[in-house]
């Protein structure tokens, strides 16, 4: 089942004199014929498609209109051109520690941003305890959020937001919130929500986690379509060469291309390391002044490669 | 139909919790910031029944309650307009992560100001108490032009808080705006002197109407005319109609220009 299908979707932002201006700058602009606004396309013609169960990753340098494409999927923009077709509830997980309120406490900002993801009264009563619990704030539920430190911040944020059960869920930088030991626990989560059958969109600057999470990779940069496709190695490969070498492919065989190239580049580096390491071993048997040395190196031999002592 | 019951539930959690929170920012939990929400307007009714007394109470019967009346509905829509003129902008940070419709904060905005309206109401009706006004059922049909401003003040708020997000001068173009009308609006002063072509023009001014409204039930105690009624509705749809229609045209403009 088609969850998302995204046709040739191209969206344009609107930059230039506009911002920031009061009425009577922009009638004088306007009467001096000094208006200008200029168009940006964030994004150009994207095409790609998510089943149910899908893990997309949304790959490319900054700028590329990665998160203005989500925006697109989450609803808060249009598409200026194209087509979007999304069937079922969308959560987005989108910059996660903005949109609180200082004033207010821990709990009444809880319910705040659970009302403001779409959940209702009655769910949010139910999952209230296990909210802070996750986010261990237990003691700080009646203090105002400004007390918080930002980590606490962010993990009150990632607990509300890892409560959902939306068909589609987006996230968008949210796994490196929290010091270490939260940020597994988060991990963990985020694995566990997603083994449950929803089809979700990653960004992340980390190709690792993409890697590891996603069967489907969208490549943007600067606003357009380097590829789409299920090739995940292949493409993290070709885009982690990418970040070396800034070649950008024009097709698939030169993403198989500089696939390769990355292959061999690693291969060269792990030649490279195993060859320094024996280097090393070497220099520090060399250096000792008994006969040790001679000797383990002997026991090795015998060890692993007998045959080799016959001769 | 399951499926629209539960946006409505969904909304209407949104739409508690919003009210919830500005009326605390607005508040900031103290006894005295809900005291000073009554205490200014009287304040600012003394002021003006000290300076206008000698020239227009003289022979005015009730004149307290005269000004009363203008000042409440009239303090009414300039804290609901205000609010409302700075809800969107307030809550940009909101409305660009988030998918959320972006009329709920004004109209929050709205209902934290009415609880302050109704405080002042229950004031004015302790005032007019005292000053032996006659109270009777005709007093029920107060809820009419009551609506109508809450309305009225809605679909401002609408169209004001929509040219901020574009114009940010709009504020002081506005408080000058604010300061006209207030002249305009007869608060302290009757409009009996003028000739009938100007009184009509009076009832251009849609604040004047609701004001007037009050004043022939509370010092009259009459119900005006039925084009009277038919007047003040018009008014209140006309706002309403309008911040609607430029909110659903704008919808996804606004995050450009945050």
């Amino acid at each position: 089942m088609t969850i998302i299908q995204a046709n040739g979707i191209s969206i344009r932002y609107i930059t230039g004199d506009f911002k920031d201006i009061g009425l009577k700058e922009y009638v004088m602009r306007r009467l001096k014929g000094d208006y200008h606004v200029t168009e940006f396309w964030a994004d150009r013609d994207i095409t790609f498609s998510l089943e149910k169960g899908d893990m997309l990753g949304i790959i490319g340098s900054n700028g590329a209109g990665k998160s203005t494409l989500l925006k697109a999927v989450s609803g808060i923009m249009v598409p200026t051109k194209g087509h979007m077709e999304i069937h079922g509830t969308v959560a987005a997980l989108l910059e996660l520690g903005s949109g609180f309120d200082g004033d207010l406490t821990v709990r009444e900002n809880t319910y705040l941003r659970g009302a403001m993801l779409g959940y209702t009264r009655k769910f949010m009563n139910e999952m209230y305890d296990s909210i802070i619990e996750f986010a261990e704030l237990q003691d700080f539920q009646d203090r105002p959020f400004k007390q918080l430190s930002s980590g606490m911040k962010s993990r009150l944020a990632f607990s509300i937001a890892c409560l959902v059960n939306p068909d589609i869920l987006i996230l968008d930088e949210v796994l490196s919130v929290g010091d270490g030991a939260f940020r597994k626990k988060s991990g963990d989560k985020m694995r566990q929500i997603l083994s449950g059958g929803v089809t979700g969109i990653l960004v992340s600057h980390s190709v690792d986690q993409v890697r590891e999470m996603c069967n489907k990779i969208l490549w943007l940069d600067h606003g357009k379509q380097v590829y789409f496709g299920n090739e995940t190695e292949t493409l993290c490969n070709a885009y982690e060469e990418f970040l070396i070498t800034r070649k950008l492919p024009e097709s698939f065989v030169e993403i198989e291309t500089l696939s390769d190239a990355f292959i061999r580049r690693k291969e060269e580096e792990r030649r490279k390391k195993q060859m320094n390491e024996a280097q090393k071993l070497q220099s520090i048997l060399e250096s000792g002044s008994s006969d040790a040395a001679v000797e383990a190196a002997l026991s090795i031999i015998r060890k692993r490669k007998p045959e080799l002592l016959k001769e | 139909m399951n499926k629209l019951l539960n946006r409505i539930s969904m909304r209407q959690f949104l739409f508690s919790e919003l009210v919830k929170r500005d009326f605390k920012q607005k508040y900031k939990r103290t006894l005295l910031g809900m005291g000073w929400s009554v205490l200014s307007p009287l304040l600012n009714l003394l002021v003006m029944s000290l300076v206008f007394t000698q020239f227009f109470g003289r022979n005015t019967p009730h004149y307290t309650i005269y000004l009363f009346c203008g000042t409440l509905v009239f303090s009414c829509y300039r804290e609901s307009t205000n609010g409302g003129m700075n809800a969107l902008m307030a809550n940009a940070r909101i409305f660009t992560k988030v998918n959320v419709p972006k009329y709920l904060f004004v109209l929050s905005k709205n209902v934290s100001s009415l609880i302050n309206f109704g405080l002042n109401l229950c004031v004015f009706f302790l005032f007019a108490l005292f000053d032996g006004i006659s109270f009777g059922p005709h007093f029920l049909a107060l809820l009419y032009p009551i609506t109508c401003l809450v309305v009225f003040n809605l679909g401002v708020g609408m169209i004001l808080s929509a040219l901020f997000v574009f114009f940010r001068d709009i504020t002081y173009l506005y408080d000058i705006f604010t300061l006209l009308l207030n002249y305009m609006s007869a608060i302290f002063y009757k409009v009996d002197a003028f000739s009938p072509m100007v009184q009509r023009i009076f009832l251009c001014n849609p604040v004047y109407c609701y004001i007037r409204y009050f004043r022939v039930v509370v010092l009259e105690g009459g119900i005006p005319s039925l084009p009277f009624h038919l007047l003040c509705a018009f008014y209140a749809l006309l706002a309403a109609a309008a911040g609607g229609y430029i909110y659903k045209k704008y919808n996804h403009s606004f995050l450009y220009y945050v």
